[in-house]
């Protein structure tokens, strides 16, 4: 196989690929040891951020994928016709609370968030943003919630330790942009 | 003390109070508490006057803030003095407030990364043989498609309006071992299927009824591959199992 250059044959695996493939499961098709995937996949992305290119390779979601540049959404757009969607502030809030202390139960997401999220947490987990990973050994047996791997494609995170660092506020900050109002 | 107040959209008390010490430039860490308590309260009676719905954790805060403004006024009793460093009420709700900020920041921050179908798009792989097995995925169906079902039949049939007099008609049983004959062999069968072309009031009444004691046995189980599609009719039992049942009225209690 060395003759071979596995570069192009690793781009076209991505290419198909319907949700970010992983590094293991391009060696195992490869039949080669992860160590050799895994250099080649960084040359890969950065071959595409290099190139005047409309999609990049973004490693998300604990795999690759291509993606098209986040500046040309709008063409992409008007060409599927689709209206960008937009979170409401409340899922947006309850998805970062889970996201930065999962495991989380419903009774902490309310109290640091201080109104009922039950409406809230159901829609996430009914798109799958947010999972239950179990039940919580104390009196009334509440279900422990976590951030789903939907949740990490959806932002275009590598992992949950790829989330932005959370900043410690000893005063109020400045007025923020509240969050969901924001343009694409 | 008029307030000018303005209604924005709030996430919650603790969304409101942010806003009102920021309006207010107070220091969060020594919140003067009656004017923020009056701010707050007339805030809510301004909320209720625009007959929105006040959700009850903003009574709740309410109350909480009154409740520290009252241990601010009264003196401290001895026992408090002799713990030297008694902690200041306002402290929890310094710290939420302050907790509170925190995840509403991160989530100003989670919105404004590139979001997958919102700001960048992966490409969507739409494989012939996955879009042909949706399309055959049979879901149960729902009490209110079956209701609509059986109401899409009867709006066809014109109301009867002379008294008919009729010797004995079918009975359920009858027509539950009439469906089951029809389903005999099959893999399934289409819930207009069970009907004549015209049918009457009366065998419209009794099929649906037999199809639903059907599905109460647990012989027959109803399907349908689309919201308001096609119900289909499944023998739930082997076949053989099924030839060897006889149904009896008294079994089923229907005449």
């Amino acid at each position: 196989m060395d003759t071979i250059d596995l570069k192009p044959i690793i781009e076209a695996l991505i290419f198909v690929s319907e949700s970010p493939v992983k590094a293991e499961q391009i060696a195992e098709a490869l039949d080669v040891e992860k160590p050799v995937v895994v250099p080649l996949l960084r040359q890969l992305c950065s071959d595409y951020a290099s190139d005047s290119r409309g999609i990049v390779l973004e490693e998300t979601a604990g795999g690759f994928q291509f993606r098209t540049r986040p500046e040309y959404a709008e063409w992409v757009r008007r060409l599927s016709r689709n209206k960008p969607f937009r979170f409401s502030r409340a899922a947006l809030e309850t998805l970062a609370i889970i996201a930065y202390r999962q495991p989380i139960i419903r009774a902490e997401i309310e109290y640091l968030r201080g109104v009922d999220s039950g409406g809230v947490l159901k829609t996430l987990l009914d798109k799958h943003l947010v999972r239950i990973l179990g039940k919580k050994d104390v009196p009334g047996r509440p279900m422990i919630y976590g951030t789903s791997r939907d949740f990490l494609e959806l932002f275009g995170l590598k992992d949950l330790s790829g989330l932005p660092t959370l900043k410690e506020f000893n005063e109020l900050a400045l007025e923020a942009p509240p969050a969901g109002d924001e343009s694409p | 003390m008029p307030y000018d107040i303005k209604i924005d959209n709030f996430e919650g008390p603790l969304d409101l109070l942010l806003h009102l010490i920021r309006k207010n430039e107070m220091d969060i860490c020594d919140i003067p508490i009656a004017e923020i308590t009056g701010q707050y309260l007339a805030t809510i009676d301004a909320m209720q006057s625009l007959n929105l719905d006040i959700a009850g954790e903003f009574l709740l805060m309410a109350a909480t803030l009154v409740h520290i403004k009252s241990r601010l006024l009264l003196p401290q009793s001895e026992d408090d003095l002799i713990e030297a460093e008694e902690e200041d009420p306002r402290a929890e709700l310094v710290r939420r407030l302050l907790e509170y900020q925190k995840y509403k920041e991160a989530a100003s921050k989670l919105d404004s990364r590139p979001l997958l179908c919102r700001d960048v798009f992966a490409r969507k792989f739409p494989s012939p043989e996955l879009a042909a097995l949706e399309e055959d995925e049979f879901q149960s169906v729902g009490l209110y498609d079956l209701v609509e079902a059986l109401r899409g039949l009867i709006r066809n049939v014109p109301e009867a309006c002379y008294h008919d007099v009729t010797f004995e008609q079918m009975s359920v049983t009858d027509r539950i071992n009439q469906i089951l004959s029809q389903l005999a062999g099959k893999e399934n069968l289409p819930f207009g299927d069970l009907f004549t072309p015209s049918p009457s009031r009366h065998e419209i009444v009794v099929s649906f009824l037999a199809m639903l004691e059907l599905v109460k046995l647990r012989m027959v189980r109803l399907l349908q591959n689309a919201r308001l599609g096609t119900i289909w009719l499944f023998p739930a039992v082997a076949e053989e199992h099924m030839a060897g049942l006889d149904f009896d009225e008294d079994v089923l209690g229907y005449d």
